[in-house]
């Protein structure tokens, strides 16, 4: 069976050790975990995560289906197979010098990144939007370049009405 | 639901104020807790003080954390009510992870309390201190650090909640000690709703209607239950006779799902799987419509998933959706109770006419034919003149003289297999072993939760030397609270499973599998207080065990000396599927697969 990249919601109780229970199902039933986004909501009670994982088929039923069984899941979404938009946030840290500076803001500017921090030697950018983009923009800036790398992992949400909430 | 708020509220306004160690204490009374099973420590002091000052709860001290999980979990899977384990942090809670897992994988409703070191002292590797939740969370349903007395009340009936419903499960609670000092308003709550929780009843109708056609339009069918069934209660029991006597189809029961159709009956093909009869396994293989209830499909029932069922439309009902198309793909899945769905399924079959043995379905005639050419293969078979004790031998003798009402506890391995292949319940929940886990030590223990729970009960023990000494501890506690238990010690002086596979699959390379320096297991029974008695005749076991059961007060250790080198057959070696089992050959030895020809 074809293995395909998965983005799932989900809507957890924000219980202390409910993130433990979440990794620990992944690493005790051998599923992959590519990121995992995890926060509290504008209810307090709630944390939403987003978890990016990959699989056949019968391996997404049963990471959904393992996921639904911990007490601490309210609600779960699949966001994969509809209109969805997902964002990563990504800072990094590059080398500029001489030349560089005008370059690598000009790059930050395609990208509609934002330097956040400035050096003598170095600029730090921020840059969000889909994975894709993110990955994009390493490749554009030369390897030696970059100094350091931080990504957030995806955060997704359903285009249109549907919505992951507890109502 | 409005009126048991408006009582709730009442309560509150009438509440005392307790302490959180006689909060928990309170809240086991309200659960209607008859016994809980521990051994306290320092951070469960407070506790054990406030169940010192009542006697409504009692507390059955074992000898080891890991007896008193066993012993409640045996309790539960006698009674069908929850165990209720009590212990110390840190080792305390550590050595009931054993019996925490073997609950978990056999799907048992258990509530684990454990003290914990106070509050300000956690994550400082205080004396005793271990992360409760963090060690279980692999092995529990569901676990709760309670951190405000408030909540104290809340978390143990959601802990019962969790545990008793949906898929049973172990539920750990971890409480501090600080938290057992201090006092808060009383009230435990009659209902409780968990948004994130809603474990499903009934199987949709639709699903249910189209599972009884399958099964009605099947020409070769099969029907297969688990410990779903004997979970469920005695009405899923009840229902699965019903519906396996409406179909007149064959049934055959997992080792944990023993008991739920009557063994005795003709229409029981045997236990299936690893171990289970040639009868059973080939009628799975060969079946075009398989119905499997409470099961799930595990590696010892399956043997290889590549060849299970290759002809069948499988029909899954199991209250756990995570079960349904884990292992196998399902054409029918049914999520709900196996005995409400079991119930609707009968309700759906004797609206629509098709009453009687067999009557609705003409074309089954061929199929019970070869069933019974199957059956006559006599699978079980082993020699009964033997000079030496064969194992199968006190078993059948067991199931005799208790005449099939006994509750059998059993340890693991050969002596366990012994015991499901010959004892023929013909009830649920009187075959207790743990399954799953494969849990060494647990027969003992968990007999004496049963009998617990059924105080006028025959409770049996099977056991194996090796198995026995892995919790031999609770001898002492049956002598304190006179369980008069009958062990049945299948001494074989070896770890006998693990024997016969490097027998067969180890060139008999018997590697420290190989009991030496055993006790003198009668002197170590007497030692207790107890009695022992050793058999090293065929002749004598039917009169020892006639003896054993009728002494109604007394704990007997029987060992009986077996033959060494017998082997449990029939068997599927482990990558095999259910048409290559071995048999027994006449003489005894590996008879290897019978030649397989193919089915119309």
């Amino acid at each position: 069976m074809e293995e395909r990249r998965r983005i799932i919601s989900i809507l957890m109780e924000n219980e202390a050790g409910a993130l433990s229970r979440v990794a620990g199902l992944f690493s005790a039933r051998g599923f992959n975990i590519e990121s995992l986004t995890v926060a509290p909501t504008e209810d307090s009670t709630l944390s939403r995560m987003t978890l990016v994982t990959d699989g056949d088929e019968a391996v997404i039923e049963q990471v959904t289906k393992q996921l639904n069984k911990l007490v601490d899941v309210v609600r779960l979404m699949d966001l994969t197979d509809d209109r969805h938009i997902q964002r990563e946030l990504m800072l990094v840290k590059v080398e500029v010098t001489g030349e560089a500076r005008e370059e690598v803001k000009r790059l930050v500017d395609i990208f509609r990144g934002n330097v956040v921090d400035v050096g003598e030697t170095l600029y730090t950018v921020e840059l969000t939007g889909a994975g894709d983009k993110l990955d994009a923009f390493l490749e554009a800036l030369s390897p030696n370049r970059i100094v350091e790398v931080v990504r957030s992992g995806i955060s997704g949400i359903a285009r249109g009405g549907r919505a992951l909430t507890v109502r | 639901m409005q009126k048991v708020a408006a009582a709730d509220a009442a309560d509150a306004a009438a509440a005392e104020v307790l302490t959180g160690a006689e909060i928990v204490v309170r809240c086991l009374r309200d659960e209607k807790i008859e016994f809980i099973f521990g051994y306290p420590g320092g951070a469960a002091l407070h506790i054990y003080d406030a169940l010192y000052r009542q006697d409504e709860v009692k507390h059955v001290l074992a000898r080891h954390e890991q007896g008193a999980a066993h012993a409640a979990d045996g309790y539960a899977r006698a009674t069908g009510r929850p165990g209720v384990v009590l212990v110390t942090s840190g080792p305390g809670v550590t050595n009931t992870i054993t019996g925490i897992a073997t609950a978990y994988m056999d799907s048992i409703p258990m509530v684990v309390i454990c003290g914990q070191v106070p509050r300000h002292l956690i994550g400082d590797d205080a004396f005793q201190e271990v992360d409760a939740c963090g060690v279980s969370r692999p092995c529990v349903k569901h676990n709760f650090l309670v951190n405000d007395v408030s909540e104290l009340a809340l978390t143990i009936k959601k802990a019962f909640y969790i545990a008793t419903t949906g898929r049973p499960g172990p539920v750990l609670v971890d409480i501090p000690k600080d938290v057992t000092a201090q006092t808060a308003p009383y009230r435990y709550p009659r209902q409780i709703r968990i948004r994130s929780y809603a474990p499903v009843h009934r199987g949709h109708p639709g699903q249910v209607r189209k599972a009884v056609q399958l099964l009605r339009d099947a020409r070769r069918p099969m029907i297969y239950t688990g410990g779903g069934v004997v979970q469920s209660g005695g009405a899923a029991a009840a229902a699965l006779t019903d519906l396996v006597r409406i179909l007149g189809y064959p049934c055959t029961n997992t080792l944990m799902g023993l008991g739920a159709f009557p063994a005795s009956d003709k229409l029981f093909v045997g236990m299936l799987g690893m171990h289970g009869t040639y009868e059973a396994n080939m009628a799975m293989h060969h079946c075009d419509v398989l119905l499997a209830v409470g099961a799930r499909f595990d590696d010892r029932v399956t043997g290889e998933l590549s060849t299970f069922c290759p002809y069948a439309k499988i029909i899954h009902v199991d209250i756990d959706p995570s079960s349904i198309g884990k292992n196998v793909k399902v054409t029918v899945p049914i999520v709900g109770d196996a005995g409400k769905v079991l119930a609707d399924m009968v309700a759906v079959l004797r609206g629509g006419g098709n009453g009687g043995a067999g009557g609705g379905n003409r074309h089954l005639g061929g199929w019970w034919k070869q069933i019974e050419e199957w059956r006559a293969v006599d699978s079980l078979h082993y020699d009964r003149g033997s000079a030496l004790i064969k194992p199968q031998f006190v078993i059948e003798k067991l199931h005799e003289v208790t005449k099939g009402g006994a509750f059998v506890t059993s340890d693991v391995g050969q002596h366990q297999m012994w015991a499901a292949q010959f004892y023929n319940f013909d009830r649920p929940r009187r075959w207790i072993n743990s399954g799953g886990l494969g849990t060494m030590g647990f027969g003992l223990p968990a007999a004496m939760g049963v009998r617990l729970g059924h105080p006028e009960a025959t409770v049996c023990c099977v056991t194996g030397e090796a198995s026995i000494i892995m919790c031999i501890q609770e001898l002492s506690t049956c002598k304190q609270y006179d369980l008069p238990l009958k062990i049945i010690n299948l001494n074989n002086r070896y770890m006998g499973m693990v024997r016969q596979w490097q027998e067969f699959f180890y060139d008999r390379r018997y590697s420290h599998s190989y009991m030496d320096a055993l006790p003198d297991f009668v002197a170590l029974a007497e030692s207790f207080g107890h009695i022992g008695v050793r058999v090293e005749r065929p002749g004598d076991v039917e009169g020892a065990l006639v003896e054993a059961i009728s002494d109604k007060d007394r704990l007997v250790f029987m060992d009986f000396i077996t033959d060494q080198t017998e082997n449990v057959y029939p068997m599927i070696a482990a990558g095999k599927g259910h048409h290559e089992m071995h048999l027994r050959s006449a003489a005894g030895g590996d008879g290897g697969a019978p030649a397989e020809r193919e089915l119309a």
